[in-house]
């Protein structure tokens, strides 16, 4: 007899407007607050306090565009943020700071959200969609130098880049991106010549999010048709379908693989998060709570792994935040 | 050594201290020296029974409860006594019936000794045999299960079981029919007590008697909760020096028992663990990190609901509810049959259900949107006719609509015309084909050509009637709906049309949406065959296509060809003979004028056709005897 889908833990409430992009920062020191930036589409980013699980700033950096992507680099008091307005920003948020430290000006205006991977202490590549219609451009950070711009061959028609995905097998080892297509094709792509390494068609609509696995060399992509997408990457460095599930409804937002890669959660347009395993894609739990179509999910980074919590932002202004299969 | 001394003293001694309570001081020395020497001495042994012997009477129950008390074993009691119990009168009523039957105090390990002591010699035997006797007896008599202590029965039965342990197969045999009598009666005073206990004990002593008397066939088992009492009963049973060639009845007792204490355990725990087990061996099946799946049975596909009732569907059409797409989808989608599903509910709302309709615009990306609309708007016309035809007419002549919107209007007219006039058994396939047949939304010549094969057609058919007679079976008959509502849609289309409107000249620059209305009349004068009204309808459209005839428009010209074809095969041909000669000479001759002298083809086609059928008319009305 199975349990019932377990309930939220708690539910964040206040963003006033759908809620787009979440990223955890729980890893700190001993006295930091675990926190929750949540990007909402009237410009807005929420910090949330976990403890009191209360708004502790609000920042407003994207002149009231809808924020749709957030990462931390390195530590919680450096966020970026990308925005609507064109803009990606980085934010010094130490000692109570909320300014505005720099600002990339990606002049696209489509809603890929961008990747960013450290690579070495203090620098980082940044993938992003450019002007031009298909391209991708790695930026190196903070120096904001272009590392290489990836365009696909004449006549691939590809369409826009959808999502992106900047990966290393090891920190000394060469620096990849894997990006999903509008014409539903994932492309592995490598930075220091600049191509592409292999294309897998897996999808028959545009690829809406992708996460992959470095350890397993395999990766997952999401559309918006029923179908999710397993693939793997062989030795000779060939994308290759694994395996494909059916859902019951069509849409996905997005997908994320949890860091201890035991189970993956993603966000549907059917209003549900369905959490699976990672290993075999059992389908293992549907969480039915949000109204309206959840754009992202996200597994926190506690160092405890009882604590660990999964949340999710939907446009029903809620972020639902979720403790599911803590004890593995 | 050698003399023959007299312990008698030594007995007075002896039971003048015991008797005084000053057994155990006493006893706690003598006995064991007494155990010690008499171990291998039968000289001993012999002066010890003497000593026990000449204990005066009056003295002699405390020495011998004494004795009994402190020694250590049974056969250690035998050594001590003797066959004191057989010799003595007042010994046998000690041991066989005070101790046993007056006295419940004692200990377990007493009544060992003394049953014990009673079953080591054969003379002593007998005395065991009766002495089983009589606790069976006091067992089973129902006064003393009520009356007597809880105590007490404990100690009898506990007095039963060793009795029974000690007996041999061959001497419980001999009194087995006593037993089973006893037995009987006993489990019926035990059961019938209230205490719980009492029933307990009863269902023991009797289980361990049936299984001594029936060591082979079913045996007496009961169904009770074990407990330290019978636990510490049944193990009564068992004979630590195993004289008796019983086998240990303790094994049995388990597999004859009805919950024995071990596998009860046992089958708890599995009960419990079986949970876990099973979850865990899905998860090993799996193999997926043992993560336990929740319960997603709730997990079904999205679907919105359409609405039930027109009222719900009309107010998510017209309701600013942007929102809920899915919803107005829905509603669009399952307007029609809902419309034909509740022609009552329709026809209170039908007026305000074709004006919705009418202004109904494409919010989404819909497919077959406007043959949904279409086919909603013909389905409220053919439920409630009057008044939506007489709505829709005034629409039509109404300031601010669109051409298309005035065009969907005839469309609609003609549709639920058609579908009116058809008897019902046709109607179920004329819906298939009127998919296929739907007037175009193009204002090309198409509908016109549909027409036209359809008049071709009625010529045809009329003409070969005549010659091979009725090759068709006889459809089944129904009313015309088409009847009483015929005029309503026709003559109201006819009324307004050289009244310009602002935005809308029908005789002007709108001469399409004119084209379009001389063919919306003539097909519905041709669906107005064998209605009470045709012959008005064709005196009015012969009128009309009078005014018109020399329109510059080609497309309006042969419509009105049409129209006249129509005409001409719906009247009935003495209506038309009689009410309209004159007309249709004018007629005639302008028909005429058109086969020769119009520049388009069709138009000269037509007008041949007309001459035909009104050859035909002629030639048929000639035949038959006025």
């Amino acid at each position: 007899m199975a349990r019932p889908p377990p309930d939220p833990q708690f539910i964040l409430r206040g963003t006033g407007a759908a809620v787009h992009t979440l990223h955890f920062s729980c890893r700190g020191q001993e006295l930091d607050v675990p926190t929750l930036f949540s990007g909402s589409e009237n410009g807005l980013i929420h910090v949330w306090n976990l403890k009191t699980r209360r708004v502790d700033t609000a920042l407003d950096g994207h002149g009231r565009k809808s924020v749709y992507c957030m990462e931390t680099m390195g530590a919680r008091d450096k966020l970026l943020s990308q925005g609507r307005d064109q803009r990606i920003c980085l934010w010094d948020l130490a000692e109570g700071r909320t300014s505005v430290t720099d600002f990339v000006f990606t002049e696209n205006v489509g809603f890929c959200r961008c990747s960013l991977l450290q690579v070495a202490q203090g620098r980082w590549l940044m993938a992003m969609a450019s002007k031009a219609l298909e391209e991708v451009q790695v930026l190196e950070l903070p120096s904001k130098t272009s590392v290489c711009t990836l365009k696909p061959e004449v006549g691939a028609k590809l369409g826009m880049p959808m999502c992106l995905k900047l990966w290393q097998l090891s920190s000394d080892s060469q620096p990849l991106l894997l990006a999903g297509y509008e014409d539903g094709s994932v492309v592995l792509w490598n930075l220091s010549m600049g191509k592409a390494l292999s294309r897998l068609g897996c999808h028959q609509e545009p690829v809406m999010s992708l996460d992959f696995d470095s350890e397993k060399a395999r990766g997952i992509s999401g559309s918006s048709e029923k179908v999710l997408s397993i693939w793997s990457l062989n030795e000779q460095q060939n994308l290759q379908v694994y395996k494909t599930h059916n859902l019951v409804n069509a849409g996905i937002s997005d997908i994320t693989i949890r860091p201890d890669r035991k189970i993956l959660a993603t966000a549907g347009w059917d209003h549900r998060i369905r959490i699976f395993g990672w290993k075999k894609l059992k389908p293992l739990a549907v969480l039915d709570y949000h109204t309206a179509t959840v754009h992202c999910v996200s597994f926190s980074d506690h160092k405890s792994l009882s604590e660990r919590l999964l949340a999710a932002g939907s446009k029903d202004h809620r972020i639902s935040i979720w403790s599911i299969y803590t004890d593995t | 050594g050698g003399l023959d001394c007299s312990i008698s003293f030594v007995s007075h001694v002896l039971g003048k201290v015991c008797v005084h309570g000053r057994q155990k001081e006493i006893l706690s020395v003598l006995v064991p020296r007494l155990t010690a020497l008499t171990q291998s001495d039968c000289i001993w042994q012999r002066i010890c029974w003497r000593l026990v012997e000449c204990v005066p009477e009056r003295w002699l129950e405390a020495v011998l409860l004494g004795f009994v008390q402190r020694a250590p074993g049974a056969d250690v009691l035998s050594r001590l006594l003797g066959n004191l119990v057989v010799k003595n009168k007042k010994a046998q009523f000690v041991m066989t019936q005070k101790v046993l039957l007056l006295q419940y105090g004692h200990t377990t390990e007493v009544l060992q000794n003394l049953l014990g002591y009673l079953s080591l010699d054969s003379m002593r035997r007998a005395l065991l045999i009766k002495v089983l006797q009589d606790l069976l007896e006091t067992w089973g008599s129902s006064s003393a299960v009520k009356h007597s202590p809880p105590e007490q029965q404990h100690y009898i039965s506990r007095a039963i079981l060793i009795c029974l342990s000690l007996l041999k197969e061959p001497e419980i045999e001999s009194c087995r029919q006593e037993l089973l009598t006893s037995m009987m009666e006993g489990v019926k005073c035990h059961l019938d007590s209230n205490l719980p206990q009492i029933r307990r004990q009863g269902m023991v002593v009797a289980e361990s008697i049936s299984s001594r008397i029936n060591t082979d066939g079913p045996v007496l088992k009961f169904q009770y909760e074990e407990d330290d009492e019978t636990r510490e009963l049944k193990s009564l049973l068992v004979q630590t020096p195993p004289s008796s060639a019983v086998p240990s009845p303790l094994d049995n007792e388990k597999e004859e028992a009805g919950l024995p204490s071990v596998p009860e355990t046992d089958k708890r725990s599995p009960a419990a663990a079986a949970m876990k087990p099973g979850e865990e061996s899905d998860a090993e099946l799996d193999s997926d990190d043992d993560l336990i799946p929740y319960d997603m049975s709730e997990d079904k596909e999205l679907t919105t609901k359409a609405p039930l009732y027109i009222r719900d569907c009309m107010e998510v059409l017209t309701g600013s509810g942007s929102e809920d797409v899915d919803r107005w989808e829905a509603a669009v989608k399952v307007l029609e049959s809902l419309i034909r599903k509740n022609p009552a509910a329709t026809k209170e709302v039908s007026v305000e259900l074709a004006k919705i309709l009418l202004h109904l615009e494409e919010k989404t990306c819909l497919e077959g949107f406007v043959e949904l609309r279409q086919r909603a708007q013909v389905a409220v016309l053919t439920t409630d006719p009057v008044p939506v035809a007489k709505f829709l007419t005034s629409q039509f002549y109404s300031l601010n609509y669109s051409l298309r919107q005035r065009m969907d209007i005839l469309d609609v007219l003609v549709l639920a015309a058609q579908e009116l006039s058809c008897p019902k058994s046709h109607r179920k396939t004329k819906h298939s084909s009127a998919q296929t047949s739907c007037i175009q939304v193009l204002p090309g010549s198409d509908s016109s050509k549909d027409w036209r094969t359809v008049v071709d057609e009625r010529i045809k058919s009329k003409t070969r009637r005549f010659a091979t007679g009725r090759s068709q079976v006889e459809p089944v008959s129904g009313p015309n709906e088409f009847n009483a509502v015929a005029g309503h849609f026709f003559f109201p289309l006819l009324q307004q049309f050289d009244r310009p409107l602002t935005t809308f000249d029908l005789l002007g620059e709108d001469h399409l949406v004119l084209g379009r209305l001389v063919h919306t009349l003539a097909a519905l004068m041709y669906l107005a065959v064998n209605t009470v009204a045709v012959t008005a309808m064709g005196k009015a459209l012969l009128e009309f296509v009078w005014v018109l005839r020399f329109h510059t428009d080609s497309y309006v010209r042969q419509g009105l060809l049409s129209c006249i074809s129509s005409m001409l095969l719906s009247v009935p041909a003495e209506r038309l003979l009689e009410d309209m000669t004159e007309e249709l000479l004018e007629t005639q001759s302008w028909l005429g004028d058109v086969v020769e002298k119009d520049p388009d083809g069709d138009c000269r086609r037509l007008a041949l056709h007309n001459l035909l059928l009104m050859e035909n008319l002629k030639k048929k009305l000639s035949t038959v005897p006025s």
